[in-house]
C-alpha cells in the first residue's frame, strides 16, 4: 500500500549511475528557470472556482473546482460548510481532476458495424447515434411495449435517464447498489425500525462512546463525513470494536479486535444478544417505552450464549461478554453500524435485522452518539406531464423477493434470457454510470443475457468494460464538465448543494441531461424536457427554494433549519417509529407473516474444501468501484489490487510477496489475469483477500488494462437473499495458481 | 518561528490524500511524490500492530542535504523550512544520496525537488496542502518557538517520536504514537 514511487527510484539510480545522466540533467538547466517560474506562475495563478458536488463516489461531498483562464482544471477542494466533507475532500475527490484529464476517456459517439465479417466500432456523430437510439426505443415499444426497455443505472446521470424512461413508459429500472450493495441492510432496519438507513448513513459518530463494526472497514472505504468522525471519535476516547476476519484499517484503531470466522457474524450478535438480556444490561425504559416483542426476543436467545457462539464464530466466551458490556456501558452512545456492501451470504437481510435489533436493546435508534434522527429538504420537481403508467415494471420482475423496495438489476438481467415462463422479458437495455461487468457477478449468464438483447447502449466517462458489449456508446463528460440535479443532503440538518461545470466538455462529449432530453425529443416526448439547459431547471428549482444560482455559485452549499423537531428522541415527549406498531419491532410479524424467520437465526454457510480460501473483497481509500482504476492520479497511488496471503498460507504453498499468481474458483473459473501476492499477518487462513474493482478487460483503458484480479469474475456462485433478491458473493473459493494456466506449449 | 508538522498515527488511514493533494496542489507531475504513505505491521494474527502514516522532509534543524549541496540551491529559511532553489540545482543528486529519508526526487524538468511545507500557502496564512485536506485531521502544523502553539501542546502532552533519530538530523515532522 505504500504509494508508488517507482520513478522516483528509478531516476534516483540513474543519478548514481554517473556523469552522462547527471549530465544531461545539467544540460537541462537552460530553460530551468523558466519552468520553475511556470510551476511558481501556476501555484500562484488567481484561478477561479466553481461549485461542485463530487461524482467519483455515492457520498456526493460538496467542494469547489480550481480552474484558470485557459479551461484547465487545477485542483478540487472540499467546501468547508458541507456535512459529507467539511471542507476536506477523500484522495478520490482529490483526485477527481484525474477523470476529467484522463486521455482514454470516451470522445465520440461509437456504434456497432460489422467491417469484413468483424464487429467492430465505429465512430458516429450524436445525430446519427441518438436517432438510432429513438428508432430502437420507438421499435422496442412497437413490438414488446416499452417496458422491454431496461435501464441500468447508478449515480448523477442516472437520475436523468430515469425520468427519460418513465416519460417513454418504463419504470423497468435497476441499480447494483441496492441488491448488490446495501439493500439488505435498508430492508433489515425497515423492518425493525420502519425507515431505511438511506445514505449518509445517520450514525451519529462524532458523539459516539462505542462504535461496533462489523465486517464495515471505515477508514478503507473512504465515506468521508463518517471517516472524520471516526478520528473525531477517536479524540474522545470513544472505543472502537471491530468485527472483521481481516485486520482492517479499522481493526487496528480498535480496542477490541474480534477476528472472527467468515460467515457467522449472526451468531456472535445473537450471543451478544444473550448476554445482553441475560445481564438485565440493556436499556430497559426504551425497551419498554419503544420497542415491541422483546419477551419473544429473550425466548429465542436463551440457548445462544457466549459458549455456544464460540464453537461458531471462534471468539472466545470472555470477549463476547466483554464487548456487550462495553456496549451497554457505552449505551445509549452506542451504535452497531448497518454496514454498506452487506450482500454476502444470503442472509443479510437476517443480519440487518441482527444489528437493528442490538440497537434496539441497547436503545441508541433516536439518542445522541446512537443515531440521529436525519432531515432532509425535498427539492421541487420541475413541471412536467404525467407519466404513462407501464403494464409492469421492476415491481413485478422482483416479485419472487417480498421486501424488494428498488429494482434488482440481476432479476432485470434475468429478463433478458427468454423463457417460457418468463412475464417480463427485456429485449433492450440503457447502461449509465454503472460498470456492469465488474459489478454484476456470475458473468455467464450476464453474458448470455447481453447476448440475447435485442438492443443495448451505454452510457459512460470511460471506455469501461461494458461499452464492449454495447450496439451504441454515449460519452458522457465528466461531473466537472456538466450541470446535475441539485443534491439534498439526508443529515442532521437539511442543505443542498449544486453542481456547476467548471470547463466546457472535452472531446465530443455531453452532459446526461442533455442526452436524455435529445432521446426524449426524438420520441416526442418534449414536453417533459421543456428548458434548453439544465441550468434552467435548476435555477427555477433554487427560486421555489427561496435562492438562486447567482447565491450558489458563491456558497455551494445551502443549508435550512430542522422542521421534524430535535435530533434526538425528546424523553418526555411521545415518539412513534414509522412501522405497523408504531414501536420498534424486535420480533417481526411482518416476516412471520411472509413465512419468514420473525428472529433471525444463525444458518452455517458453506466453508472451503481442501486446498481453497474464501474469497474476501473490499475497498481501498483511493478507489470506487472499478471506476477509478484508469484515473491517472488515483492510478498513481494504488495501479493494481494484491491478494492478501496468511503467511502459514504462503509457506504450504510457497509464496512470497510480490510474486504472481492466478486463481481458479469452485466452479473451474481461471482469472483472467494474475495478481501479485501479499503475505501479511492481516489476514486469516482460511481466507484470501482483494481490493474491488482491479482486472480490467478493455485494452482501451491503457493504465488500468490487465492489472490484478477482477474478483467478481470469481464469484461465479452467489446465494440470493430470500427476502430482498440480494446477491450474496461471500461464499465463492479460490485455489491459488503458481504457473500460468495462459502459457502455451511450443511442439 | 520554527514550523513542525505533528502527525497522528493513532488517527491516520493511509488514504493517501495527503499525496494527491499534494501533486494538485504543487503540479507534481504524475509518477511523483513529494510525500508518501508507509505501512508497518507487526505481530502475528491475531495479536497485530499497524502503524501507518504520512511521510515527507522532516525539514531537519540539522539538515544534510544543506551541508552537502555544492551550489546552495538548498538551503534553509529562518523559520527551518528547507527549499530547493530550482535554477541553482545542478542535479548532481547528492542531496538525494545525503537524506536519510529518501525525501527527495529529480523532477523530470532536471532539478531535486521535494515537500516545502507549502511555503507559498503560508506566506498567504494558509495550512499546507495535506494538513488542510486530510479527512481524519491527522495532521498538525505550527510553530514551535510558540508554546501554546497546537503543535507544541501535542508533543507536550502526548507520546512521540521522529523518524531515523539515530542520524542525528533533528526532524521537524513528529509522529503521535
Amino acid at each position: 500500500m505504500t504509494t508508488s514511487r517507482r520513478k522516483f527510484i528509478k531516476i534516483s539510480a540513474l543519478g548514481l549511475g554517473g556523469v552522462a545522466a547527471t549530465t544531461s540533467a545539467f544540460n537541462m538547466f537552460g530553460s530551468n528557470s523558466y519552468l520553475n517560474e511556470m510551476v511558481k506562475e501556476n501555484i500562484t495563478k488567481k484561478l477561479k472556482r466553481t461549485p461542485t458536488y463530487c461524482e467519483v463516489c455515492f457520498w456526493k461531498c460538496a467542494g469547489w473546482t480550481y480552474s484558470d483562464n485557459e479551461g484547465n482544471i487545477q485542483k478540487i477542494i472540499g467546501n468547508e460548510t458541507d456535512p459529507h466533507c467539511y471542507g476536506r475532500l477523500c484522495p478520490r475527490g482529490t483526485g477527481g481532476v484525474g477523470m476529467y484529464t484522463d486521455e482514454d476517456r470516451l470522445k465520440t459517439p461509437l456504434i456497432r458495424t460489422t467491417i469484413n465479417g468483424e464487429e467492430t466500432f465505429k465512430e458516429a456523430s450524436w445525430e446519427e447515434a441518438l436517432d438510432l437510439i429513438a428508432s430502437k426505443f420507438k421499435g422496442i415499444k412497437e413490438k414488446y411495449g416499452a417496458e422491454s426497455f431496461a435501464l441500468l443505472k447508478h449515480g448523477s446521470p442516472g437520475k436523468h435517464l430515469e425520468h427519460l424512461f418513465k416519460a417513454y413508459g418504463s419504470d423497468t429500472i435497476a441499480e447494483p447498489a441496492y441488491a448488490q450493495c446495501r439493500g439488505a441492510r435498508e430492508a433489515g432496519f425497515a423492518l425493525t425500525y420502519g425507515s431505511w438507513v438511506g445514505s449518509p448513513e445517520p450514525t451519529d459518530i462524532r458523539d459516539t462512546k462505542c462504535l461496533v463494526l462489523i465486517g464495515s472497514h471505515i477508514g478503507e472505504n473512504m465515506h468521508n463525513s463518517q471517516v472524520q468522525e471516526m478520528s473525531d471519535a477517536i479524540d474522545n476516547g470513544a472505543t472502537i470494536i471491530t468485527v472483521d476476519p481481516r485486520f482492517s484499517t479499522a481493526a487496528s484503531k480498535s480496542k477490541h479486535w474480534l477476528a472472527i470466522k467468515p460467515a457467522t457474524d449472526i451468531a456472535l450478535m445473537l450471543a451478544w444478544i444473550n448476554v445482553i438480556i441475560e445481564e438485565g444490561i440493556y436499556d430497559k425504559e426504551y425497551v419498554e417505552k419503544y420497542t415491541t416483542g422483546f419477551n419473544e426476543l429473550k425466548d429465542h436467545v436463551l440457548n445462544f450464549t457466549p459458549e455456544w457462539a464460540y464453537g461458531i464464530t471462534t471468539i472466545k466466551p470472555e470477549v463476547i461478554r466483554k464487548t456487550a458490556r462495553e456496549m451497554a456501558n457505552a449505551a445509549p452512545a452506542v451504535i452497531i453500524h448497518p454496514g454498506r456492501h452487506v450482500s454476502w451470504y444470503g442472509d443479510d437481510t437476517q443480519r440487518a435485522r441482527a444489528m437493528a435489533i442490538l440497537n434496539g436493546i441497547l436503545g441508541s435508534w433516536g439518542r445522541r452518539g446512537g443515531f440521529y434522527l436525519k432531515e432532509s429538504i425535498s427539492v421541487p420537481k420541475y413541471p412536467h406531464p404525467k407519466y404513462p403508467h407501464p403494464k409492469w415494471d421492476w415491481r413485478d420482475i422482483g416479485e419472487k423477493y417480498p421486501m424488494a423496495q428498488m429494482g434488482i438489476t440481476t432479476e432485470v438481467i434475468r429478463a433478458a434470457i427468454p423463457s417460457a415462463d418468463n412475464k417480463y422479458p427485456v429485449k433492450a437495455m440503457m447502461v449509465a454510470g454503472t460498470n456492469i461487468t465488474k459489478s454484476i457477478p456470475e458473468k455467464a449468464l450476464l453474458e448470455k443475457a447481453m447476448d440475447e438483447l435485442e438492443f443495448m447502449v451505454v452510457m459512460d466517462t470511460m471506455p469501461m468494460d461494458v461499452t464492449g458489449y454495447a450496439d451504441v456508446v454515449l460519452p458522457e463528460c465528466t461531473y466537472l464538465e456538466r450541470y446535475d440535479g441539485i443534491r439534498s443532503a439526508t443529515n442532521r440538518e437539511p442543505s443542498i448543494a449544486v453542481r456547476v461545470p467548471a470547463v466546457k466538455p472535452k472531446y465530443d462529449s455531453k452532459p446526461g441531461w442533455w442526452v436524455a432530453k435529445q432521446i426524449g425529443e426524438r420520441l416526442g416526448l418534449g414536453e417533459f424536457f421543456n428548458y434548453n439547459d439544465y441550468e434552467e431547471v435548476i435555477e427555477w428549482q433554487l427560486k421555489q427554494m427561496g435562492t438562486s444560482l447567482e447565491e450558489m455559485n458563491k456558497i455551494g452549499v445551502k443549508h435550512f433549519p430542522r422542521k421534524s423537531g430535535p435530533l434526538y428522541i425528546e424523553e418526555d415527549k411521545k415518539y412513534e417509529f414509522p412501522t405497523a406498531s408504531g414501536k420498534v419491532e424486535l420480533y417481526s410479524k411482518e416476516l412471520k407473516n411472509l413465512g419468514f424467520d420473525p428472529l433471525p437465526n444463525y444458518t452455517k454457510h458453506p466453508e472451503a474444501p481442501q486446498g481453497f480460501y474464501r474469497l474476501n473483497y473490499g475497498r481501498a481509500p483511493m478507489h470506487t468501484f472499478s471506476r477509478t482504476a484508469n484515473n491517472p492520479n488515483l492510478n498513481d497511488l494504488k495501479s493494481e489490487n494484491d491478494l492478501w496471503v496468511n503467511p502459514k498460507v504462503a509457506r504450504i504453498i510457497g509464496l512470497k510477496t510480490g510474486q504472481k499468481v492466478w486463481l481458479r474458483n469452485q466452479d473451474e473459473i481461471i482469472s483472467s489475469f494474475s495478481i501479485k501476492v501479499r503475505v501479511t499477518e492481516r489476514v486469516r487462513w482460511d481466507s484470501v483477500y482483494m481490493v474491488h474493482g482491479f482486472g480490467h478487460d478493455n485494452k482501451k483503458l491503457s493504465r488500468a488494462f490487465g492489472k490484478g484480479i477482477n474478483d467478481t469474475q470469481m464469484v461465479s456462485k452467489t446465494m440470493i437473499d430470500p427476502i430482498m433478491g440480494g446477491t450474496g458473493m461471500r461464499g465463492n473459493f479460490v485455489e491459488i495458481l503458481t504457473e500460468n494456466p495462459y502459457k502455451t506449449v511450443e511442439i | 518561528m520554527r514550523y513542525a508538522m505533528v502527525i497522528d498515527t493513532l488517527k491516520c488511514v493511509g488514504c493517501s490524500d495527503c499525496v494527491v493533494a499534494c501533486q494538485t496542489e504543487n503540479n507534481v507531475p504524475i509518477g511523483y511524490c513529494r510525500d508518501w504513505i508507509t505501512e508497518t505491521v507487526n505481530g502475528a494474527y491475531p495479536t497485530i500492530e499497524l502503524e501507518l502514516k504520512s511521510e515527507r522532509c522532516n525539514h531537519c534543524e540539522n539538515a544534510p542535504c544543506v551541508r552537502c549541496c555544492p551550489t546552495g540551491a538548498s538551503h534553509q529559511l529562518d523559520n527551518g523550512i528547507v527549499l530547493v532553489t530550482g535554477d541553482e540545482c545542478i542535479g548532481c543528486g547528492a542531496c538525494i544520496e545525503s537524506c536519510p529519508y529518501d525525501a527527495r526526487f529529480q523532477h523530470p524538468d532536471g532539478y531535486v525537488d521535494k515537500c516545502t511545507f507549502c511555503h507559498h500557502r503560508l506566506e498567504k496564512g494558509q495550512l499546507p496542502s495535506c494538513v488542510s485536506v486530510c479527512p481524519t485531521k491527522c495532521m498538525y502544523f505550527g510553530d514551535l518557538d510558540n508554546p501554546n502553539s497546537e503543535v507544541s501542546r501535542l508533543l507536550k502532552n502526548r507520546k512521540h517520536k521522529t523518524l531515523a533519530p539515530e542520524a542525528g538530523t533533528k526532524p521537524k515532522v513528529y509522529y503521535l504514537i
